[in-house]
């Protein structure tokens, strides 16, 4: 144990991934309890999926491999996609899931077009797209881990201005409005940080699962708490805790690929939650059922406590 | 049979297969349901093949199955605690389920080719290499039976379900009084989608079997109403995004089964925009049409009031009209020409007159 902090801390790899790991978590935590609070979750599957072709055409555009350009041109493709879905769900009878679906599955097939159209012109060397699609976790190094920090903070900062605007715009769209905040403009605001999110997440747990490290910590912390602060919190540290625990599983496990494997631990979370959360835990809730139910066979009536009369 | 032949034909059969059951599944706003199975079945696949010892089609199919149901039921059981709302679930399971099926294929089938390539976009390149043989006889490509048999089983199942689904999928409480179970129903769809992505995902993995199952039937349903009409529209449309796709493909050298995917979009498109009865282009001129009917109304009732009045020939004069009803000059212009191509108004030395159909229109739209 004393072994894994003193790698945790000394080993330069496993640093940076675990960094980047627990970076990743606490920027999804923090935004994805927005996402789930407002329904919103499978939106960052579709940012994801839909930043690929984002990425392929920033490379096509300027040969370059450099990390930013292509984040950029994932950020530009996912908010491309936002806007689309927001167009098809306003404008046609096609419900939100089919537009999500739609949206996800067109700009991901582009995305393998492209990639696979540069990977056989460039075969001598390699793009190293690919690694988008299962992310690389593994690889983070340190230029990494502070392209991360620094998108990462600029996004918690603009939370932490716009926190009481955007708590408003989640429980109460209709009111803000009519208090004079813009809400559309609100609404741009915060999916453009989930595409920050999502552009963080691409390069750790790829396309695919970034779904999971958007709603697994929102999803759990929730049960915590009816608080938007705490769930807040809570939210940031399960998605560090699973990025970091996820980071060490896969270090010293032979054949953990880190991305998956913090998504797994992330589920550990998150049904953990589901079941022994304090207020709205599922094996409590079955106890006291259970409890009523027999207070209710025995005939007494019940009383406060639950305890039935002998 | 050779390539050239296989692919297109295994790519027709595929999104035949998917686009027949999408248009249910966009009907009963479950489209990221087929997202969830897509990806789930992964972990199911390898499970069996690792208990047939080798990529069996059978294991793999028993396997995947198991796993889709699976992921359907936890989906609904998590969306019935009213824990997490519906979307959230489902973002839950998939990706636990694809990331445990991603360390299952590293740790134990990293020499099969189960790759990452082939889990995400198939490898429908390769169809005609694999084929089917019974008894020591070559039957042709195995993805073009298992395609075809999956064709003929969703079309049996839409067949002969066909009134229990329409009837489940628009009016679900009117089913459940009449004696259909819902669940039923709803159960089966979900299996037979189960089986399809299977057979779809060797061909063409694990996200694209999503655009072949709801893009297609979405697109069918921006240009009919109907039903009866958007099933056969949905195929065709599959059928023909395979084809367009397997050639751009060639002729860029890239994916055939991402380019099959792009053309599903390139038509969806196509239909958001230009769609006759609900395309974007067709809703702005019937919005802009009716902008110009009722701006000519207005006009007519504005020359009507000031018929008698004294003031007469300077408010209906070209000029003011702008001032006096507070128009811009671009929507004046729209009233005037709209007005007159109606026959409603005429010109008269530099101010406007109403025609007796006008008057009636005015009084019309007075009364009313």
């Amino acid at each position: 144990m004393s072994d894994l902090l003193r790698d945790l801390i000394f080993d330069y790899t496993l640093r940076n991934v675990a960094l980047g790991s627990a970076l990743l978590g606490i920027v999804s935590g923090v935004l994805g309890s927005y996402a789930v609070l407002r329904r919103q979750g499978l939106l960052g599957d579709a940012l994801a999926h839909a930043a690929l072709p984002g990425i392929c055409i920033a490379f096509l555009l300027t040969g370059s491999r450099e990390q930013i350009v292509l984040l950029l041109g994932a950020g530009i493709a996912g908010w491309i996609g936002t806007m689309l879905l927001l167009a098809i769900v306003r404008r046609t009878i096609l419900s939100e899931d089919a537009a999500l679906g739609i949206v996800l599955s067109t700009f991901f097939g582009f995305g393998i077009t492209l990639l696979t159209f540069i990977n056989q012109r460039d075969d001598a060397n390699q793009a190293g797209l690919d690694k988008y699609l299962f992310g690389q976790a593994a690889a983070l190094v340190e230029d990494d881990v502070v392209v991360f920090a620094i998108l990462g903070g600029i996004a918690l900062l603009l939370v932490l201005l716009f926190y009481k605007e955007f708590k408003l715009l989640t429980f109460d769209a209709e009111f803000a409005g009519s208090l004079g905040f813009g809400t559309n403009r609100l609404s741009v605001l915060l999916t453009s940080l989930i595409v920050v999110a999502v552009v963080i997440g691409l390069q750790t747990v790829g396309v695919v699962l970034m779904a999971a490290m958007l709603i697994g910590p929102a999803a759990a912390a929730r049960q915590w708490t009816n608080r938007l602060s705490v769930m807040i919190v809570l939210s940031a540290s399960f998605g560090a805790l699973a990025g970091v625990i996820g980071a060490l599983l896969s270090f010293t496990q032979e054949g953990l690929p880190t991305g998956p494997t913090i998504v797994l631990v992330l589920t550990v979370i998150v049904f953990f939650s589901l079941l022994f959360a304090s207020a709205r835990g599922l094996v409590w809730e079955w106890l006291r059922r259970r409890r009523q139910r027999r207070n209710l066979t025995l005939g007494g009536p019940p009383v406060e406590g639950g305890r039935s009369r002998p | 049979m050779s390539s050239a032949l296989a692919v297109p034909l295994t790519g027709i059969l595929v999104a035949s297969a998917c686009a027949l059951l999408g248009n249910f599944l966009i009907l009963r706003r479950m489209a990221m349901m087929s997202d969830a199975i897509s990806h789930a079945i992964l972990p199911g696949l390898v499970a069996g093949y690792v208990l047939a010892q080798g990529p069996n089609l059978l294991a793999g199919f028993i396997g995947a199955s198991l796993a889709a149901i699976a992921t359907v039921t936890a989906v609904e059981a998590i969306q019935r605690t009213r824990l997490v709302d519906g979307g959230a679930a489902i973002g839950i399971v998939f990706p636990a389920m694809f990331a445990l099926g991603t360390v299952l294929v590293t740790r134990q089938f990293s020499e099969v080719h189960l790759d990452a390539d082939a889990i995400l976009f198939g490898n429908i390149e390769f169809v005609a290499f694999d084929t089917l043989t019974i008894d020591g006889r070559d039957l042709g490509p195995q993805s073009i039976w298992v395609m075809s048999l999956l064709c003929v089983i969703n079309l049996l199942f839409i067949g002969i379900f066909y009134k229990e689904l329409k009837l489940t999928t628009f009016d679900p409480g009117l089913a459940a009084t009449l004696g259909f179970s819902p669940v039923i129903v709803h159960y089966a769809l979900m299996l037979v989608l189960s089986i399809t992505s299977v057979g779809a995902f060797t061909a063409v993995g694990a996200v694209l079997v999503v655009a072949l199952v709801i893009v297609p039937a979405a697109t069918a349903y921006l240009l009919t109403d109907r039903l009866a009409l958007m099933i056969p529209l949905s195929v065709a449309i599959g059928a023909i995004s395979a084809l367009a796709g397997y050639r751009v493909a060639i002729s860029l050298d890239a994916s055939i089964s991402g380019a099959m995917v792009t053309a599903t979009g390139a038509l969806f498109g196509l239909a958001l925009l230009f769609s006759p009865t609900r395309g974007l282009v067709v809703r702005a001129w019937r919005a802009r049409r009716h902008r110009a009917t009722i701006a000519s109304e207005m006009l007519v009732v504005h020359l009507l009031n000031h018929e008698a009045a004294a003031d007469r020939d300077e408010e209906n004069s070209v000029e003011h009209l702008s001032q006096g009803l507070r128009w811009s000059p671009a929507r004046t212009d729209l009233a005037i020409a709209g007005a007159s191509r109606r026959g409603w108004i005429v010109r008269a030395n530099g101010h406007l007159e109403l025609t007796r159909p006008g008057r009636e229109i005015a009084q019309r739209v007075i009364a009313r």
